[in-house]
């Protein structure tokens, strides 16, 4: 299951998007994230789930500003939860 | 938002429902759903797996009071009380609190399920309309979900970003869809998605002497392109089917149809309905599951 | 030489004249309906009120979003420049020491970093949500009852920290209402506001980074309940330079003074 976590509003389009598929719950781009914007919670959208990573539901309205500091205008990107994760489970959309 | 003496063309009506005919004495489930949204609070009764009864009410300051109102008053004039309810589950915006269910479970499940309720096994993308935000859900033809997405953050396409509208320029909200799709022909859409900024756009646009209907058409346009953009965005498969309050505003659903070139599936019960249907049915699986082990 | 600067701010069109060592006149007034018409009104009624004609101003550099409705138009024949690029400018001329500069605007929000003689490094936009601009604190303001001048001193008078939930001005003003309703004293809802706008401006600006000596400039930049948070959010000291709204112009009269701008 892909679950898109954000929004889209007139500045343009922001959405983390977990592969729940991938995702094997380890936790490790909850941990590498200074923000604390990523949780590892039980799936209850699959009965046969177990946890996937989330996006905390108080960050997913704010997180274009939250991820900003991980995303300069210039020079490389480095974002710590992509890089964290092994199976590639997250991606983000900005 | 000035709570004029004059009409407050942004509230819709609130109403219930019994079905005819229906029979509770003998059942083996009388389940609820209770979806408490944001903006509308809906409770549904279902009695072995059939719509029983519902109301649809606005959602109050405090939602754990809204639960209790919206579920009594469609338990009103059914002869059946709370006691009877064999399992209630709870759904809807944020940390919800419906203080009497058993279980709260996530209201895309619940929208999924709902929709497959309404509509059929066919449904394959669900698009949901709130009061304050925006879901696009594909699912199997079991109702399982596949991928979704929800948009809370943004007023623009939700119920909220219609009634400051609707206030604007002084017609009915549940007049506005129709008034924006009586235009002859469709003027280019607001440039602004956001609410506020399309609010003066269309105030400009009223002081060029654009009528009502134009700009209406306008903003319609508008709250259309970004919805079929979020779509997109989760991929949109036949067969598409629409929820929620705005779901029932045409002139959002027919410029949103016309984006996609794709129908929506046309619904048989009030389509509002579908979190709490979807919950009501989780319920009744959830009690069959406890009667199981008994 | 005398050079006109004209900012056609969302809200306001801000004039300034400038002789090349100072500013000799500024003009501010609300941008109508016709905002090619309240542009040129105020330069025609500023160049009045401080004694000059058009012919006596050298060139006039145009900046701010409503800047087409004066390009090339008469009487304002304006050549035009980026809001970034007149930001840095204006800074830069005020605070040689700038690198970074942040401008919130009725409608946006800017980062800018400055780099060797005012020229623009890396820049950063929050546009187009009225949440990340003072539209904002002004719609938070009709939602409290109280005069948007009032909202920073209300501010700073807070006792209490209460967390903003909404990121939508539209549902911000619900939030409002709700905390209203809740008791909770318009003094530690404006400075949950405050906070609030602060932390996204203040995020975004993250995305340049942040190098002192840090400006800030704009209309929100008079709110004097915007500066501690902010400083909070970037953990840096902020200077606002006098008159914090006529900056961008200045740099668009600045840039007006150099050939070929």
């Amino acid at each position: 299951m892909l679950a898109h976590y954000g929004y889209k509003d007139g500045s343009g389009d922001y959405f983390i998007i977990i592969d729940t598929e991938k995702c094997n719950g380890c936790g490790k781009c909850a941990e590498a994230c200074p923000y604390q914007v990523l949780e590892v919670i039980p799936n209850d959208y699959d009965i046969e789930g177990d946890n996937m990573a989330s996006v905390r539901e108080e960050q997913r309205k704010k997180i274009k500003y939250t991820c900003a500091p991980c995303k300069p205008v210039s020079g490389e990107r480095k974002m710590p939860c992509v890089l964290a994760c092994e199976p590639k489970a997250i991606t983000h959309s900005w | 938002m000035t709570e004029a003496k004059t009409q407050e063309y942004w509230r819709w009506p609130e109403y219930r429902y019994t079905v005819p005919g229906k029979d509770w004495h003998n059942a083996k489930s009388i389940t609820a759903g209770v979806d408490i949204g944001s903006v509308g609070s809906k409770a549904v009764m279902m009695v072995d797996g059939e719509l029983y009864a519902y109301s649809v009410m606005r959602t109050g300051g405090v939602s754990e009071d809204t639960a209790v109102r919206v579920t009594n008053w469609a338990l009103e004039e059914t002869g059946l009380k709370m006691a009877n309810i064999n399992y209630v589950v709870g759904t809807g915006y944020g940390r919800v609190n419906v203080p009497f269910a058993k279980k709260t479970i996530t209201e895309i499940a619940c929208h999924a399920r709902g929709a497959h309720f309404i509509y059929g096994p066919t449904v394959r993308t669900v698009l949901d309309i709130g009061g304050q935000d925006c879901k696009a859900i594909r699912c199997d033809e079991k109702g399982k979900v596949l991928s979704f997405l929800m948009n809370d953050k943004c007023a623009a396409g939700t119920g909220r970003g219609l009634e400051v509208f609707a206030d604007l320029i002084s017609v009915p909200i549940a007049d506005l869809g129709k008034v924006s799709l009586s235009v002859e022909q469709e003027p280019p859409s607001v440039s602004n998605t956001c609410v506020i900024f399309a609010k003066a756009e269309s105030l400009a646009l009223l002081r060029q002497g654009w009528p009502k209907e134009k700009v209406a058409a306008a903003y319609h346009a508008a709250m259309a392109d970004r919805i079929v953009d979020l779509l997109t965005r989760v991929g949109v498969e036949k067969d598409f089917v629409t929820t929620g309050g705005v779901s029932k505003n045409a002139g959002i659903i027919q410029r949103v149809e016309k984006l996609l070139g794709m129908k929506a599936l046309t619904p048989k019960i009030d389509p509002i309905l579908a979190g709490a249907i979807g919950a009501a049915l989780f319920a009744q699986a959830l009690h069959e599951k406890e009667l199981g082990l008994r | 030489m005398i050079t006109a600067g004209v900012d056609v701010g969302a809200k306001f069109v801000k004039i300034v004249f400038f002789d090349g060592a100072k500013v000799i006149g500024r003009a501010k007034a609300l941008v109508g309906f016709d905002v090619g018409k309240s542009a040129s009104d105020l330069f025609e009624s500023a160049l009045k009120n401080a004694g000059l004609t058009r012919s006596d101003i050298t060139k006039v550099v145009a900046t701010g979003l409503g800047r087409e409705s004066v390009h090339n138009k008469p009487p304002v024949n304006a050549e035009v420049v980026s809001e970034v690029v007149a930001d840095a400018a204006g800074a830069f001329y005020l605070v040689p020491t700038a690198k970074t500069v942040i401008d919130v605007g009725a409608e946006e929000g800017r980062g800018v970093k400055v780099g060797e003689g005012g020229k623009v490094k890396d820049f950063v936009i929050n546009e187009r949500c009225a949440a990340g601009a003072g539209t904002f604190v002004e719609a938070m303001a009709r939602a409290l009852e109280v005069r948007v001048e009032d909202m920073g001193p209300l501010s700073l008078k807070s006792t209490q920290t209460i967390p903003m939930n909404a990121q939508c001005c539209v549902f911000a003003e619900s939030e409002v209402v709700t905390l209203i309703h809740s008791k909770v004293s318009k003094e530690d809802i404006s400075k949950a506001i405050h906070d609030a706008i602060a932390s996204r401006i203040g995020s975004m600006v993250l995305r340049v980074g942040v190098e002192k000596d840090v400006v800030l400039i704009g209309g929100v930049a008079l709110d004097q309940g915007f500066l501690p948070p902010l400083k909070k959010e970037l953990n840096a000291d902020i200077i606002v330079p006098e008159y914090p709204e006529y900056v961008s112009a200045l740099g668009a009269a600045i840039i007006a003074t150099k050939s070929g701008a």
